[in-house]
């Protein structure tokens, strides 16, 4: 199990390779072979989850080779329970969206490559514990996102792909002026997270301010917290259904886990003194005004998009408070969140690819037409307000358990939140499944085995785990609690001083 | 070592195979009637040429022909940089359309003495053999640019890149005339020791920094400063495309090497610990990095609205001058590193889109934007991915060797804590991204129409864009042997 992350890193990008060379015209052969390759990193998931040590908060699987040592660079790979959770999400996620994906006609090879190649992308970030390898990573993913939203995508496609492109790399930036100053920071100059971790008192007060800034910014851009959202319901829109089921369900992510895995352990004291305005409040306002915004959307698909930015406003409240509740149900939210909106992007998908159109307006009645896809969407409309039961309730309650210690007009605010997610879940579930039945679409046929393949897992994990969240929880809960002391234990060098 | 007329010869072969082929070429040409092997003789030339650089490259390093050059390891980097620009420039024009029959005698026999020309900016101590050698590669280059002479543009072209050059020569030259009044020397060397002394007089400072300016103006001019950069879209888009990339590449960094050697061994000294103090009072590299922002700024901004990709090339190249002027400012061995870095980084991902250009010019007769369109669909998918590659390393993204080259630099100013010109470069980069990307949405995302032509590839160029690739991809992900062969060549021979 030497090689355990590289294999389960490159093993995608192996498969993205034998897709390149694969004869031109059989479609069906493309598919299988991309669905094959995404299969051992599932395996290897379930592998994970297993043998993955949670009594500990340490770094486990720990590969370490000298890459370029003229500049330090090392090929450093490791996971902790946070990037465990998000591992387990990326390769369930992976094939259920080659599964959603069977319909690609247009140059399939390349899709399917690109999609591969992505997946390396993915995991590598999640996995990367040297600060260069984490960022060659997150900007391997622009390039292939950038050309499944712009080939093919909905009509506004190129628009969508160049602006998530460039609002992407903005941040990028500002997390490379970041990154390599910090990699001057410390003698011997190095990019090792884990040693930046340990130094992290020694950086003065204004170089943990400016730097915290820069790389939050580069963070928030993907997670989309307000103001730098409006690249998302672009993307969600134009992008095809597994593209929008990969954006919601880990590429947000990873804003929020870049600044779990940079902003809070390497700069605390920048973490305690921003994160109040910078992840609460802006936290609570992603939610409210993610809710408002998705109730005025037309269209299914950006009110989804715009239920992500509000249910992403959870997870960055709960990261602000530094209470083991508030960071548990924060990561939860994460990982739930994925789960949830995936479902409902693939959901939103099979009725897009029988009506054409994904106008709320422009349904009725479906709930007597397509019953078993009926069933799916309630399960998951549900879940996505938050009902007991299911898994995004016990990660909202969380979230607000820690926020009510934390601040208790945030908590109140972020708590009646909640109305508004049920409102316009439920509202959209009035206009489209109840009511009479549009004639126009009375001979839909219901959802196909494929189809409910893709969504079998999904709601299974979304219930058990409305039941017993401990298995999830239990995997970065020592990580989270080692982390929030971390960042709340910290003290100003001089202060420092005065305790010796 | 510094040697005499006579003896200098010996160190000498590279310059005098370049010199002596430039002639062969000429003669073939004139006396043999194989006028169409001609670019293979030339190619052969330049390889014999390179080999010879490495032959040489463990001599002895010092200085030649009564200290009018140097041969030490900064000179080295550059010849083989020049040698193999000037190799790939052959190989391109052996398989463009628009130079066939375009009188190759005079048109090889050219490049290789301009390359020779290069060669000396690169190495030049004296004040006098770099001017000599700066116009040498100038007059050159005028005659390249306006070499397809049927072509309105390229008479355009050469007349403006003359006109624009003498005046910026002028200015040179006249800086360097005051620089030997007073000091009354023209060795680097000795214009450093003398000129310590001579700017602490009051009075100086404002002569010896109207000087510093004036040489500014001839090597800005040379790689494409703003505000001297206006010749380069017009000569660019004129000049027949091999000479293009040579003027982009090759020439851009001769005049990098001319500028290093004369601002830092020469009016800088090195302390010691791997960083240069300037001489005092003159804040040249205030502003030259005021200089550098100016220049990635306009040439990204203008680079936005171009259409036609040479243009386009053109202005990217004027933004990638301001990329490495970055770290010609900070005074420190690792920014010199990092300009020698990028150059074969720049080398390898600016040859290549030219190369892609080329063969969308000979099968299609347009070099605009439009020439792109579908080409991933129609028949050209590895081209167009290789043309990918080629414009993501020029923005500077991960993994390719572009990234590399642009982190360096970053490092470099990040590191002398200059923020200000790491921002404004690092938004930049963004702007560069999305011109970039207009090709690689041509290419991809729009479809092509009826009746664009279908792009094939011939194997000449086919390998000259495999091999460009090739190295842009390795080197993004393991450049060891780069980073170590420029951190071995910042060495200046008497310093």
């Amino acid at each position: 199990m030497e090689h355990f992350l590289t294999l389960m890193t490159f093993l995608p990008l192996l498969g993205a390779l034998v897709v390149l060379v694969l004869p031109r015209g059989n479609a069906n052969l493309v598919r299988w072979t991309a669905l094959v390759s995404t299969l051992p990193g599932l395996l290897l998931g379930v592998w994970l989850f297993q043998h993955f040590d949670r009594s500990v908060a340490t770094m486990q699987l720990v590969e370490r080779h000298a890459w370029i040592p003229a500049f330090n660079v090392q090929y450093l790979m490791g996971v902790d329970g946070l990037s465990v959770s998000m591992l387990l999400l990326t390769v369930l996620l992976s094939p259920l969206c080659i599964l959603a994906s069977w319909g690609i006609e247009k140059g399939v090879k390349g899709y399917f490559a690109l999609f591969l190649l992505l997946e390396t992308g993915m995991i590598g970030v999640f996995s990367a514990l040297d600060f260069f390898l984490f960022f060659i990573f997150w900007e391997l993913m622009l390039l292939p996102m950038y050309f499944l939203i712009g080939i093919w995508g909905g009509p506004r496609r190129e628009y969508a792909a160049i602006k998530f492109f460039l609002y992407t790399l903005i941040g990028s930036v500002l997390m490379l002026i970041a990154m390599l100053a910090l990699y001057f920071a410390n003698t011997p100059h190095t990019f090792d997270m884990m040693v930046l971790m340990e130094k992290a008192p020694t950086y003065s007060h204004g170089f943990q301010a400016w730097a915290w800034i820069a790389l939050f910014i580069g963070f928030a851009i993907k997670i989309p917290a307000f103001p730098f959202h409006t690249w998302l319901p672009d993307a969600h829109v134009e992008a095809p259904t597994a593209i929008s089921v990969i954006l919601a369900g880990v590429l947000l992510k990873m804003g929020t886990y870049g600044i779990l895995r940079v902003c809070f352990p390497v700069f605390p004291l920048a973490t305690q003194e921003y994160a109040f305005w910078a992840l609460g409040v802006l936290g609570c306002w992603n939610i409210v005004y993610g809710a408002l915004c998705a109730m005025a959307q037309k269209d299914m698909k950006s009110l989804v998009a715009y239920s992500s930015i509000s249910h992403m406003g959870y997870v960055m409240l709960g990261m602000a408070t530094l209470t083991p509740e508030g960071m548990n149900g924060a990561v939860l939210q994460m990982f739930n969140h994925g789960t949830v909106t995936a479902m409902l992007f693939l959901l939103v998908g099979v009725i897009y690819d029988r009506a054409h159109h994904r106008n709320i307006d422009g349904f009725g009645g479906l709930a007597s037409v397509m019953p078993i896809y009926t069933g799916f969407v309630t399960i998951a409309f549900f879940a996505a307000l938050g009902l007991p039961g299911f898994s995004a309730f016990i990660s909202e309650v969380l979230v607000l358990l820690g926020t009510w210690q934390y601040s208790k007009p945030l908590a109140i605010i972020a708590a009646s939140a909640v109305v508004l997610t049920a409102g316009y879940m439920l509202w959209m579930l009035q206009r489209v499944w109840l009511g009479p039945v549009n004639e126009k679409y009375a001979g839909l046929p219901d959802m196909n085995w494929r189809e409910i393949v893709t969504l079998v897992p999904l709601t299974v994990i979304v219930i058990v785990l409305g039941v017993y969240p401990h298995a999830v929880l239990d995997l970065f809960g020592p990580t989270l609690v080692a982390l929030g002391d971390t960042v709340s234990s910290a003290v100003p060098a001089a202060a420092q001083a005065v305790l010796r | 070592m510094d040697l005499g007329n006579a003896a200098s010869l010996a160190y000498h072969v590279p310059e005098l195979v370049l010199a002596g082929g430039s002639i062969v070429v000429l003669l073939l040409d004139v006396f043999t009637g194989m006028k169409a092997r001609l670019g293979e003789v030339a190619l052969l030339i330049v390889a014999f040429a390179i080999f010879t650089i490495g032959y040489g490259a463990s001599a002895q390093q010092g200085y030649l022909f009564n200290r009018m050059v140097a041969l030490d390891s900064f000179a080295l980097f550059f010849k083989f940089l020049f040698g193999f620009t000037t190799l790939a420039t052959i190989w391109m024009s052996t398989g463009s359309r628009e130079l066939d029959g375009e009188h190759p005698g005079e048109y090889y026999s050219i490049l290789l003495a301009g390359t020779l020309g290069m060669f000396y900016m690169a190495s030049a101590t004296n004040l006098l053999m770099a001017y000599l050698a700066l116009e040498f590669v100038s007059l050159t280059s005028y005659i390249l640019s306006g070499f397809l002479r049927h072509r309105e543009r390229g008479a355009e072209a050469s007349l403006k890149y003359l006109i624009y050059g003498g005046v910026a020569s002028g200015a040179m030259l006249y800086g360097f005339s005051l620089l030997y009044a007073l000091t009354g020397t023209l060795d680097y060397a000795e214009l450093g020791h003398k000129l310590a002394a001579v700017a602490a007089v009051p009075g100086n400072g404002a002569i010896l920094f109207i000087a510093v300016t004036l040489t500014l103006v001839g090597i800005g001019y040379k790689i494409a400063m703003v505000p001297f950069h206006q010749w380069s879209p017009d000569v660019y888009e004129g000049s027949p495309l091999p000479i293009t990339a040579y003027l982009a590449v090759g020439s851009k960094a001769a005049g990098l090497a001319l500028l290093i050697r004369f601002f830092y061994p020469a009016l800088s000294s090195a302390v010691g610990d791997g960083t240069w103090t300037a001489l005092h009072g003159v804040a040249w590299p205030t502003l030259m990095s005021v200089v550098a922002m100016v220049t990635m700024t306009v040439g990204n901004l203008t680079a936005l609205r171009q259409q036609n990709v040479k243009r386009l090339l053109a202005y990217s190249s004027i933004a990638h001058a301001g990329y490495m002027l970055m770290g010609f400012v900070v005074l420190t061995d690792g920014g010199l590193r990092a300009i020698l870095f990028y150059s074969v980084v720049y080398y390898l991902m600016n040859l290549g889109a030219f190369a892609v250009l080329l063969l969308v010019v000979n099968q299609t007769g347009r070099e605009d934007i439009e020439a792109f369109r579908g080409l991933a669909w129609r028949g050209g998918a590895p081209v167009a991915i290789a043309m990918l590659i080629f414009l993501f390393s020029l923005a500077g993204l991960p993994p390719f060797a572009g990234f590399i080259g642009k982190a360096y630099l970053f490092a470099a100013v990040i590191e002398q804590k200059m923020w200000l010109l790491a921002l404004v470069a690092a938004l930049n980069s963004v702007v560069g991204l999305a011109y970039y990307v207009r090709i690689a949405r041509a290419m991809f995302l729009d479809q092509p129409v009826a009746g664009d032509p279908e792009i094939a590839v011939d194997t000449s160029n086919g390998v000259l864009i495999g091999m460009l690739v090739a190295g842009t991809l390795v080197f993004g992900l393991w450049w060891t042997p780069v980073i170590n062969f420029a951190d071995r060549s910042v060495v200046f021979f008497g310093n």
